[in-house]
């Protein structure tokens, strides 16, 4: 861990893993939220535009952070990965210019009229606002997206006369299909996350017995917008996302299932500690055959394992590389577990008596951040040892004048910085929960305690 | 096609400076001109609703620089790494002050976010302009193509330069000053009562300093960079940007005097695009001159394949006018003095 290619691999890999805690909440609320003010605008009932109002608190908390954490992640492109930067900026650096370009300023101008001007642009015109913020945040995920696609699987370049890396189709590179399909899956991840969160606070208002009117509305809206997510996540998506992998990245497939020796029909391994150095699973518990099946839709279909690349082709962190792939599977077979089941006690009119399934949700919260951030890490960690796949090894991509200790310098900065920002967070949402979809209420309650304390 | 580009990125990051820069500005002078909780909340709703949006032509000036001109992008950032962190660190406080200010009453919460709102703002104001010296000065490039700038050496400009040195720091003052002659000309458009009348004097005594200061800089810059008396020989036409900036700074204090809010900060604006294209023009074909000359990197060396450049041309484009016309909306339903409610929890609404 001394080296610099660590220390920014580190850099980069904590402050990307803290930025996405916060844009994964904003694209699934932004959905959401066009739901809610669909329906208000639909049923004319004030509830829901109160509602949206709620939420709409939460979200710009949690824009606000999205934004100014994000900020640092276009930088580091050329802080730390200047050499990367030089030899691929004309053709990454597309897709990230046409984020500013097309969908921040679209997101800030429109935000600032959603959150503030609902008074000034009356019912259809406060829809659309919401709608275009929807857009804005999607357009934006879209193009990350491509940018990270084309990371993991380059199309529409060539090899220019210094070396550079050049654009040569433009299209190719905004449609590849990596870039479709990781889209896809990227963006329901964050649904579920804005879907757990939005059932979770009203399951936790219907169990606290308060504001049980709007706890009904959340658990629902969740809930069902939750259950469509969770199974497209894993089909289509999910299977997608997984043969293209094991397509064009073979020892990334055999690394996230820690398959070592090459087999016919080989075992989909569900739990089992990978040890590199022996080149064994511990302890496996295995489905027979299931991964050939998954991959190639035979039960004795061929997969190469590990043994049969080179050593130095093989991703430097397999352990974290496996685990992150399972832990992101596990949840995801949980969440559409939960929801289904959610969903059934909803169609009998029974879930908002259900208490244990109102825990269940309430608990749940923290659970599709984490499978967003292990999403992520398998998708990383399986790039390894490429920066570009096939075209650039991630060591030669750092600044090489910018030594470890600057960099350990500015990660420790950042630390510090996101401790206390996290906190801030909890503490805000924390807040606006408390305070609750009808404010005016507690808020004079706040403010009678606060004139009785002076 | 580098030099359409070279242009276009020019203008983004002037914009960039009009914009934000009176956001930068009015947090610089916050809490000189507001005293009372009623009186901060003014000067910060006259920017809430469009510092974030002001905030994104950084962001997009710097995607369009890394698409367009990625070695120069490559050079640049890992050069300045410690003063552009520095910058992150700055941002991230400044719109974390912004955001939650309002979010809580109390005599703690308040008073917090307010300091830190205004000193962020007053360094950042500083250290983009340092970060402006230390390119118009020139780096330490070499044949690599890359160098590494520590945050000071011996304040001296010698070969070993630091980001800070006396030429840069001069340059950091000077942006600093014209930010907040620039901002108290914003504050003072957008408020009324004591605010406003704070703001006016302040811009007032402002503007001696950023005269002084713009004097003495553009002397000291005719011996630092050579090139930018090559140019105006060349291109004797190009003394059409100093005098904008003349122009603009005369016009401030002549509106000012005439009490005319609205024309005093468009002359504002006039000077700083004035001194921002007379550098950009002075530095030309240069596009990150270096101490030796010879490792200069320039249009030619710096900038991205043709076909990507043609393309981004027709997306930029389009892409620009869309922007344009949200921002034209934005200000249209933003016209007019800031009203604070004195029971508003939240500013804006």
């Amino acid at each position: 861990m001394g080296q610099a290619v660590d220390v920014h691999r580190l850099h980069f890999a904590f402050t990307v893993t803290f930025h996405y805690i916060f844009p994964q909440l904003t694209m699934g609320l932004a959905l959401l939220l066009v739901y809610l003010k669909t329906k208000a605008l639909r049923t004319g009932d004030e509830h829901y535009h109160r509602a949206a109002r709620f939420w709409a608190r939460i979200f710009g908390i949690n824009f606000a952070l999205g934004v100014v954490t994000g900020i640092p992640m276009e930088f580091q492109f050329g802080t730390n990965w200047a050499a990367f930067s030089k030899a691929a900026g004309g053709v990454i650096g597309q897709t990230l210019a046409m984020e500013g370009v097309f969908s921040f300023f679209l997101e800030s101008s429109f935000l600032g009229l959603f959150l503030f001007g609902e008074r000034k642009l009356g019912r259809v015109g406060h829809w659309a606002a919401a709608f275009l913020v929807f857009l804005g945040s999607w357009l934006s995920g879209y193009l990350i997206v491509a940018t990270d696609a084309w990371m993991q699987h380059p199309a529409g370049y060539r090899i220019g006369a210094d070396g550079a890396i050049e654009l040569s189709s433009f299209w190719s590179l905004l449609l590849n299909k990596w870039a479709l399909w990781q889209y896809a899956h990227t963006m329901l991840g964050a649904v579920q996350t804005g879907c757990f969160v939005m059932a979770g606070v009203g399951a936790f208002y219907l169990l606290t017995k308060r504001d049980e009117v709007y706890g009904r509305t959340f658990v629902r809206g969740g809930v069902l917008v939750g259950t469509v997510a969770a199974i497209l996540q894993l089909f289509p998506t999910g299977d997608m996302q997984g043969k293209l992998v094991a397509y064009n990245q073979q020892p990334t497939l055999a690394a996230m299932e820690g398959l070592f020796e090459s087999q016919a029909g080989a075992p989909l391994a569900i739990l089992g500690q990978p040890d590199v150095e022996k080149r064994k699973l511990d302890n496996p518990l295995e489905v027979p055959n299931m991964l050939s099946f998954l991959t190639y839709r035979q039960w004795r279909a061929n997969i190469k394992g590990l043994s049969d690349f080179p050593q130095t082709e093989w991703p430097d962190q397999i352990p974290l590389l496996y685990y992150g792939y399972h832990v992101m599977v596990g949840l995801g077979t949980i969440f559409i577990a939960v929801m289904v089941l959610a969903s059934l006690l909803e169609w009998r009119g029974k879930l908002y008596d259900s208490r244990w399934m109102l825990w269940l949700l309430m608990l749940c919260v923290p659970l599709p951040y984490i499978a967003n951030t292990a999403g992520w890490m398998t998708a990383e960690l399986g790039r390894q040892p490429w920066l570009i796949y096939g075209l650039m090894r991630t060591a030669s991509g750092i600044s090489p004048r910018v030594a470890a200790g600057n960099a350990w310098f500015t990660l420790i900065g950042f630390m510090g910085m996101y401790t206390v920002l996290a906190m801030l967070w909890l503490f805000l949402i924390y807040r606006e929960i408390q305070l609750g979809p009808e404010p005016g209420e507690h808020l004079q309650k706040d403010h009678a305690a606060v004139l009785a304390a002076d | 096609m580098g030099t359409i580009w070279f242009w276009l990125v020019a203008i983004m990051i002037a914009i960039y400076v009009l914009l934000d820069g009176f956001d930068l500005g009015a947090g610089a002078i916050h809490l000189l001109v507001a005293k009372t909780d009623e009186e901060r909340r003014q000067v910060l709703a006259s920017i809430g609703p469009v510092w974030d949006g002001n905030e994104v032509w950084l962001i997009a000036a710097g995607g369009t620089l890394y698409f367009a001109f990625p070695t120069l992008y490559a050079s640049a950032f890992s050069g300045f790494y410690l003063p552009l962190m520095i910058v992150l660190w700055l941002l991230i406080l400044r719109g974390a002050s912004i955001e939650f200010r309002n979010h809580i009453k109390s005599a703690v919460w308040h008073p917090f976010w307010d300091f830190l709102f205004c000193a962020s703002s007053l360094l950042l104001a500083v250290f983009l302009g340092t970060a402006l010296g230390n390119v118009v000065r020139g780096v330490p490039l070499d044949a690599s193509g890359y160098f590494f700038e520590p945050l000071w050496t011996n304040f001296r400009l010698g070969d070993e330069t630091g980001i800070l040195d006396w030429y840069t720091i001069l340059v950091g003052v000077l942006a600093l000053l014209a930010l907040m002659m620039h901002g108290g000309l914003w504050v003072q458009m957008k408020t009324s009562g004591e605010v406003n009348a704070r703001a006016a004097r302040l811009a007032g005594r402002a503007w001696w300093g950023v005269v002084v200061l713009t004097a003495l800089v553009t002397a000291f810059t005719f011996r630092i960079q050579q090139q930018v008396r090559e140019n105006l020989t060349t291109w004797p036409w190009g003394l059409a940007f100093p005098l904008v900036a003349v122009a603009g700074i005369a016009g401030v204090i002549f509106e000012l005097r005439k009490h005319d809010e609205c024309k005093a900060f468009f002359a504002s604006c006039a000077y700083l695009t004035g001194m921002l294209t007379s550098v950009v023009f002075g530095v030309y074909p240069m596009v990150l001159p270096a101490r030796n000359p010879v490792y200069s990197l320039t249009v030619a060396t710096a900038k991205a394949g043709d076909y990507g450049l043609k393309i981004g041309l027709s997306w930029w484009i389009l892409g620009i006018i869309l922007a344009a016309g949200y921002f034209a909306y934005v200000y249209r339903s933003f016209e007019g003095k800031v009203v604070v409610d004195k029971e508003s929890h939240r500013y804006g609404d």
